[in-house]
Formats: structure tokens, C-alpha cells, sequence
């Protein structure tokens, strides 16, 4: 027995080189980046990491990053509690498609993502004509970055919703409902007691990237400074213009930000490990 | 058929929520997708070979494609070691390193660009010590990988870590006892299960890092024929108002992306057809 025990271990030495090898790489390829940004923004004092941010341009562009963040996550957090009630509870046909149609923006690259809002929204585009005469402006405004940050943030509530949703069953509701209690005391006494720390971690998730996002907004935004700059694109034109300090310090707010996330995950899942969905493997 | 089933599990909100839900896919992804489908189908296919055969598009595609398959390939080994030492040791510092693999998702893109540009541009931390040897990261191929690789590498550790974890102890058991060396163990064994997962990550990591944009265009040096990716000309393309040469590169990039999920919902079944007869 003793014996067929060490045959299922690698050796010491070789373990204790694999945790080594691993751990040598996350701090190269991960860490590092992270630290990179903490440690640029702040090299100059904290007293320039705070003028960089209280630039008209900086505040501009986090008041609009907040403003687009404002919009997209209820939006996407109440329509993906919708979507994953339908997935999670009914059997219906096309469901396999609709479960597929919904990751679709996980591998749709960003730029292609603003590429077709262009095509829709554009000079050329679908609605040209009808935005025209309404004199509506959604190209290189604030609704087309909005609808931009959508789209890219689409699956996040949703998927983290799914699987939990899944995992616990229909049974507590069902037991509300033959208990006599309506729709909405059965979701607001059941349904939603058992997903808030998943709903909570997919809207962190969707916060991240509607803060974050880069490409997408980059292709529709028009980079019209303090109009229609977020705080990624704002981090580019000031990387680009030289202004190394300024942009890591813009910079260390969105790592603050996914910092937040990682912490809270570590939390949830220590505390809550069943409250959250076991398997996170597509965001 | 789905009345029958309604009628057994008397849960409400079966019409409002899929009605929604689909409403809400079609106006905030489908109808924008369907857009550049139609203006791929009007090009034709003469109008788009001759945007993809243009010698610049095919530097950028042969580029895109090339580095995000190495990428891939690099962060499905990188995970696979990870994601085996955080499953199967103990060892402090463990779960930071695990709570340390998602950074990736939650980092900006645009963040991590301007970090790693930092970090191995020639006068960077780490650049300077390759810009000796003459070895260019940043503004270069290796620098493009490694944004790459920083991207892909939560999705090959979150694939394989579920499926080390539920792997049984059994077969090993059986192999060693069977008088496997651990190496034989490793091969006919581990390896075999893994194998799905394995793919699945790096068909992930390698989708994500075909159109990945914010990271890479810092640290990438962007000269067109050399270090221009594909998601970088197609904006190019569209500030030159060039919509057909837009649309050209990114209904070939959406192909691909269509491909990669269509092979990720497929692995599972191509590899455990035929090997597995008890389900």
C-alpha cells in the first residue's frame, strides 16, 4: 500500500521544481504587469498621481467611463437574470443555439464588435438615413460607445448566473410555489437569496469590462477629447503623447478596479464556495 | 411538447424571460453582427480575395494568425503546470497564485498593454537585459506572443482545473499497481483525460488572442508588413474610410471565430467517441 502510494507522487525534487516553475511564471506573466502599473503611477509622489487624475481631461473621461459603467451593467445584469431564468429553468427548442448565439461575444473580436456598430450606425450605415433625419448622433457620441460596451459585456451576468442556476435545481421554487407564493415573492425570497453572490460576482465581472474596455469603444468613440475619451482611451493618448506618469496613474484606478474583483472572488469563494458557480472557464 | 413540460413544473415567467432574453441578444449583438455579414455577402467573393490578397492584409493575417497560435500553444503548456500545481500540491501561497490566474480577465486591456510595453520595451526592466544580446521583445514578434500569452492563459488554467480536480485517483492507482512507472502513468493516463480540456483551452486562448486589440497595439510597434496585426487594420482601414477593406478582414477574422467555437462545443464529443462505452 505504502509502496503504491509512492508511485501516484513525484518525487520532492520534482515537485517542489514544478511549484517553483509555476510559480516563477505567474509572477513573470502576471504579477508583473500588475505591479509594473502600481509602481509607474505612484513613482512620482502621490501628490502627482492626484494632479494626473485631476486633469479636466482625466475627470472628463472617468465621468464618462462611469456613465457608460451606469448604463451597461444594469442593463446587461437585469436582462441576463431573464435570459438565465429561461436557460436554467425551461427546456424549450433552440436552446442549445441560443446558448451558443450568447457566447458569441467572448470570441468576436472587439474591433469587429465597433466595426459593426459602424456599419449600422455610420454615414454609410443601415440607419444612416433615419439618424439623419432625426438628427441623433450615435457614431462618436455616447450611445455608441454605450451600445459598443454592450455588446462586448453581453455574456458576463449571464454566464455566471447559468451554471449556478443550474447546479441548485428548481426545487426551492418549486417547493414557493405550490406554497402558494407568487412570481415575485418566489423570486424575491428565493431565487434571488440563492444567486446574489453569483449575481454580484458577474456584475463585478461586467463592471471590469465596461470600464475596461478598449477596442470596441476605440473603433466607434471618435476620440474627441473631454467629450468622448473613456479612461482606456485616455490612458492611450497619454502613453502616446510621452506622458508615461499620467497614464500609469489613469492606469492604476482600472487596476484598482480588477484588484477589487480578485479580492472579492477569493473572498466569495472561501466563504461562499457554493454560492458562486464552480466552473469559470469562458470570460 | 414544452406546454406538457410547463404544465409539470408550474414555474412562472417562462414567456417573459426568453422573450426578453432573445430581444436582447438580437438588438445588442445579433442585429450588429447581421450587419457585417450582409456587407460581407454584398463583396462577393471576387471583391474579397481581392481585400485579403492585397500583400499588407496578408502580412497582418499571416501575422495574427501565426502569433496567436503560438500563444496558445505556449499558454496551454503554461496552464497545464499551473493548473496541475495548484490542483494537486499544498504549498503556501497556493491559493494566491490561484486567486492570481484571473488578473487577465479582470485587468483592461489597455492597462496591460502599456505594463508589458513598460516592462520589456528596451529601456524596461526586463527589455533591457535582452536589448544587450541585441534580442528585441517590445516592438517586435515576442513582445506580440507574450501580450498573447498574458491574455489566453486564464482560459487553458480555468479549462484544465475543473477536470484535474474531478480526475480519479483510481486509474492511477490501477496503472502504478499495474507496475506503470509514474512517467507511463503520466502518459497513458493523465494525459489521455486531459486531452479535451487541453484543446478547449487552447482553442479559447487562441480565439481570444486572434482579435485581441487593446494589449497588443502598445507593445506590438505596429509597422505595417512586420508587426501590424489584423484587428489593428481593419480600424486603419475604416479611418482611411475603406469600409469594404474593413469588412474583408474582419468577416475573415469572424470566420475563424465562428470555427473556434464550433470546435470547442465539438471536442468533448470527436474524443470520447468510441472510448468510453459506459458513459
Amino acid at each position: 500500500m505504502a509502496e503504491a502510494h509512492d508511485v501516484l507522487h513525484e518525487p520532492a525534487w520534482l515537485r517542489r521544481t514544478l511549484i517553483a516553475l509555476a510559480v516563477l511564471a505567474m509572477l513573470a506573466l502576471v504579477a508583473m504587469p500588475l505591479g509594473m502599473v502600481l509602481a509607474a503611477a505612484f513613482a512620482k509622489g502621490p501628490g502627482v498621481w492626484l494632479a494626473a487624475l485631476r486633469e479636466p481631461d482625466a475627470l472628463s473621461a472617468l465621468r464618462l467611463t462611469l456613465f457608460t459603467a451606469a448604463i451597461v451593467i444594469p442593463v446587461n445584469a437585469i436582462f441576463g437574470l431573464f435570459a438565465a431564468w429561461a436557460l436554467a429553468r425551461f427546456e424549450f427548442r433552440g436552446k442549445q443555439l441560443l446558448l451558443a448565439l450568447i457566447d458569441l461575444p467572448f470570441a468576436v473580436s472587439p474591433v469587429v464588435a465597433g466595426l459593426c456598430l459602424v456599419l449600422l450606425f455610420g454615414a454609410q450605415g443601415w440607419f444612416a438615413e433615419l439618424l439623419q433625419r432625426h438628427e441623433v448622433k450615435i457614431l462618436f457620441a455616447r450611445p455608441g460607445i454605450v451600445l459598443a460596451t454592450l455588446f462586448v459585456t453581453f455574456p458576463f451576468v449571464v454566464r455566471e448566473l447559468l451554471p449556478l442556476m443550474q447546479q441548485q435545481g428548481a426545487d426551492e421554487e418549486l417547493a414557493a410555489r405550490s406554497l402558494g407564493a407568487g412570481a415575485w415573492t418566489m423570486f424575491r425570497r428565493v431565487t434571488l437569496p440563492n444567486i446574489k453572490w453569483g449575481l454580484l460576482y458577474g456584475v463585478l465581472l461586467c463592471s471590469a469590462r465596461a470600464m475596461g474596455e478598449f477596442g470596441a469603444v476605440s473603433v466607434v468613440s471618435g476620440h474627441i477629447r473631454g467629450l468622448t475619451n473613456t479612461l482606456p482611451l485616455h490612458i492611450e493618448i497619454l502613453y502616446n503623447e510621452f506622458d508615461g506618469t499620467a497614464a500609469f496613474a489613469a492606469a492604476s484606478l482600472l487596476a484598482g478596479l480588477a484588484l477589487v474583483t480578485l479580492v472579492l472572488k477569493f473572498w466569495l469563494e472561501a466563504r461562499h464556495g457554493d454560492a458562486i458557480a464552480q466552473s469559470h472557464r469562458r470570460h | 411538447m414544452s406546454i406538457a413540460r410547463r404544465h409539470r413544473r408550474p414555474l412562472p415567467g417562462f414567456g417573459i424571460s426568453l422573450g426578453l432574453g432573445t430581444a436582447w441578444l438580437g438588438v445588442v449583438v445579433l442585429l450588429p453582427l447581421a450587419a457585417l455579414a450582409l456587407r460581407a455577402v454584398g463583396l462577393g467573393t471576387d471583391g474579397w480575395l481581392r481585400a485579403i490578397g492585397d500583400s499588407r492584409v496578408q502580412a497582418a493575417l499571416e501575422l495574427s494568425f501565426g502569433a496567436a497560435l503560438l500563444a496558445a500553444f505556449i499558454a496551454a503548456l503554461v496552464g497545464a503546470l499551473v493548473a496541475w500545481v495548484v490542483v494537486r500540491y499544498r504549498f503556501p501561497g497556493r491559493r494566491l497564485l490561484d486567486a492570481l490566474v484571473d488578473l487577465p480577465f479582470a485587468l483592461p486591456t489597455a492597462v496591460a498593454g502599456i505594463a508589458l510595453t513598460a516592462i520589456y520595451a528596451p529601456n524596461g526592466s526586463v527589455g533591457r537585459l535582452f536589448a544587450e544580446h541585441d534580442i528585441k521583445i517590445a516592438y517586435a514578434t515576442p513582445g506580440i506572443v507574450i501580450a498573447l500569452v498574458f491574455i489566453g492563459l486564464p482560459f487553458a488554467v480555468r479549462t484544465l482545473q475543473p477536470v484535474l480536480e474531478t480526475l480519479g485517483r483510481e486509474q492511477e492507482e490501477a496503472a502504478a499497481s499495474l507496475g506503470a512507472s509514474r512517467f507511463t502513468t503520466l502518459r497513458r493516463v493523465i494525459v489521455p483525460e486531459l486531452l479535451p480540456a487541453l484543446l478547449t483551452g487552447f482553442s479559447l486562448a487562441f480565439a481570444r488572442g486572434l482579435g485581441e486589440y487593446g494589449s497588443v497595439i502598445f507593445i506590438a510597434g505596429n509597422l505595417p508588413f512586420k508587426t501590424e496585426i489584423a484587428p489593428l487594420l481593419i480600424t486603419i482601414r475604416l479611418e482611411e474610410y475603406d469600409y469594404d477593406g474593413a469588412v474583408a478582414i474582419a468577416a475573415l477574422l469572424l470566420v475563424a471565430s465562428f470555427a473556434c467555437l464550433l470546435a470547442i462545443n465539438a471536442i468533448p464529443a470527436l474524443l470520447s467517441h468510441g472510448k468510453r462505452s459506459d458513459g
